[in-house]
């Protein structure tokens, strides 16, 4: 177990390093002047430029930039925006609410997702099967922001039952929405994959056992199938919760939430690299470390599977 | 006559099981498919949505620059079906034309990583070893990369303007995509290619004395790309959908393009006035998504003998 955790702690090691250095790349040979409007309307003074390029390395050869751009990293040292903002406290300030955000949306996945599949699952071929095998479809092929500007549309705006916009107050009430739209995608996909592997297991050899035991029918499910089939639905929701953190963008401009998601645009967009390649780091390092968990969790439920 | 024979072999007794069935396999397929409603839906689905992008005249008779800024807006009526837009372009004539760039997005993306996904997986999958481990990791690194976010900074990195011929901004959203989706069918192609290599036909071919290149091409690749294909399939409707959100975000088509994710983008700001606007090209969008979805499903569950 230990060792399995080392190895793959060090797998990781090549992976972030490659994919900061491709991100430090793309945002080192974005196009234009660095310098373009950062002093107003008249060219930066020159002793500004050259304290710029020393802090940022812009005279280095890229490959050694990063390299000392790594190597600050390494010391915890996330760098600071042209602006002069820490670029640390920054993804201190956005990281909670999308933190925030992906667990609302997780749970919207476990409550609707599991709940629509269990309904499917017990009743093969029935009306509720039937619907819920077509409205998950429907739910895929939706593009999210469609289905976000619908819905803020009519609950915002229209009817007013939830906040149309977060803005700067991320409570859990105004956050329902935006949450429920970021899961909509993998919602469908959890009911799916629920429904699938409840009826999978409904035919397995140890619940036939424990229906010839003369269990009740809620224990049988309950107890025994359940929990065998919840297993892959759980690995799933665990892996999506990474890509719900970088998934966000598009939510989260739409609703305004201030989180990661808003930042990375707003920084791509006025070519704010640090930031850029800091928050990306960041997402992709999450991204690994709950990979890596959810595949302990799953030798720990499954006990066929073994780390050892 | 001293050929050692490889350690392979003993894992071989599974696959040749599916190698006697593959020849009816494709049949068998066929015949449950045109049987199923889904197929059938998909299928002339699919077909329509192709017609459409090769010849959109066959559809419409005005040209999507027949625009009357007199019309601005107007909802449908007994003339336009489907109204104007914001500059009083005919949106039926937007949407039908706007399924070129839509589709040849979706299905250029998906031959690129169907490309660069199919080699390299072919490739760690048949080689092994150090080769394979070089090939993972490095999928890895682009794995971690989520596809929107990573298809942004790329997108940014070479902006266009309206100058640009219209190929070379659809190639470019085609390239992100595919510079970050290649991952996803390199697992599947080395999955596959790990289970197809050590069955009887290929060692009876490497005793016969094929060389690799005989052996990839004429024993491993036919018969290991089917769940790749199937995959691809589906992606299609991914790639669609994430071309609009792209275009949504203002970085992935630009204007002189007639595409659905650009006139989703521009009805967004007017919503709440003039519903009409968003409504067609998203439905377009969604069915289109929706049939390759259907598609590719429908194809997996021929396919799949554990289903029937």
């Amino acid at each position: 177990m230990g060792r399995y955790v080392a190895r793959r702690l060090l797998q990781m090691i090549p992976v972030i390093i490659g994919t900061t250095l491709i991100i430090y790349t793309l945002v080192w040979f974005l196009p234009g002047d660095p310098f373009a409007g950062r002093c107003g309307a008249r060219p930066c003074p020159p002793a500004y430029v050259a304290e710029m390029t020393d802090k940022y390395n812009l005279d280095d050869f890229w490959l050694i930039a990063y390299a000392k751009y790594l190597w600050s990293l390494l010391h915890g040292d996330f760098g600071e925006t042209f602006q002069g903002l820490s670029v640390g406290e920054e993804l201190l300030r956005a990281y909670p609410t999308t933190v925030k955000l992906a667990l609302v949306a997780i749970a919207f996945e476990i409550l609707i997702g599991i709940g629509a599949g269990i309904l499917a699952g017990l009743r093969r071929g029935s009306f509720i099967d039937n619907l819920v095998l077509v409205s998950t479809l429907v739910v895929v092929s939706i593009p999210v922001f469609v289905i976000g500007s619908v819905l803020q549309l009519f609950l915002g705006m229209r009817w007013g039952i939830f906040p149309a916009t977060v803005g700067g107050d991320a409570s859990l009430y105004n956050l329902i929405l935006p949450g429920f739209v970021l899961a909509s995608l993998s919602l469908a996909y959890v009911a799916r994959l629920t429904r699938t592997s409840l009826a999978e297991n409904r035919r397995a050899d140890y619940v036939r056992t424990a229906v010839a035991k003369g269990l009740p029918q809620r224990r049988v499910i309950g107890i025994h199938t359940m929990r065998n089939s919840l297993i892959p639905v759980i690995t799933f929701i665990g892996a999506d919760f990474g890509a719900l953190l970088g998934g966000a963008i598009v939510t989260e401009g739409i609703f305004n939430v201030p989180g990661v998601g808003n930042l990375i645009f707003r920084s791509i967009t006025t070519r704010d690299g640090v930031m850029v390649t800091g928050a990306v780091t960041v997402l992709v390092l999450v991204f690994l470390l709950v990979n890596l968990l959810v595949d302990l969790i799953y030798g720990w439920l499954d006990p066929r599977i073994s780390h050892g | 006559m001293a050929d050692p024979i490889p350690p392979v072999v003993a894992a071989a007794e599974a696959p040749e099981t599916t190698e006697t069935a593959v020849r009816t396999l494709g049949r068998d397929a066929w015949h449950d498919l045109i049987r199923k409603p889904t197929f059938i839906i998909s299928g002339v689905l699919f077909l329509l949505f192709v017609t459409i992008a090769i010849a959109p005249s066959l559809f419409t008779s005005l040209s999507p620059t027949d625009c009357d800024l007199g019309l601005t807006r107007q909802g449908p009526s007994g003339a336009a079906w489907f109204g104007y837009d914001n500059n009083g372009c005919d949106v039926y004539t937007q949407t039908i034309y706007g399924a070129r760039a839509s589709i040849m997005v979706g299905v250029l993306t998906a031959i690129g990583v169907l490309i660069i996904g199919g080699i390299t997986g072919t490739i760690a999958g048949f080689y092994g070893k150090t080769t394979d481990t070089v090939v993972s990791r490095l999928g890895d690194i682009f794995f971690g990369i989520p596809l929107l976010l990573g298809a942004l900074i790329v997108l940014v990195s070479f902006p266009g303007d309206a100058e640009t011929p219209e190929l070379v901004t659809i190639s470019k959203v085609v390239l992100a995509l595919a510079a970050l989706g290649w991952p996803q069918i390199m697992r599947i192609m080395r999955s596959s290619v790990l289970q197809v290599r050590s069955a009887d036909y290929v060692q009876a071919a490497r005793a016969l004395g094929a060389g690799g290149t005989r052996m990839i091409l004429k024993h491993v690749v036919p018969n290991a790309i089917a769940p790749v294909i199937v995959v691809a399939t589906i992606a299609i409707g991914g790639y669609i959908a994430a071309e609009a959100t792209l275009s949504f975000l203002g970085v992935g088509l630009q204007p002189p393009v007639v595409s659905w994710g650009l006139a989703i983008s521009r009805a967004q700001d007017y919503v709440r006035t003039s519903p009409h606007m968003l409504l067609f090209p998203a439905s377009a969008l969604s069915l289109c998504v929706l049939a390759f979805i259907m598609l590719g499903d429908a194809i997996r569950d021929a396919l799949d003998p554990k289903l029937r």
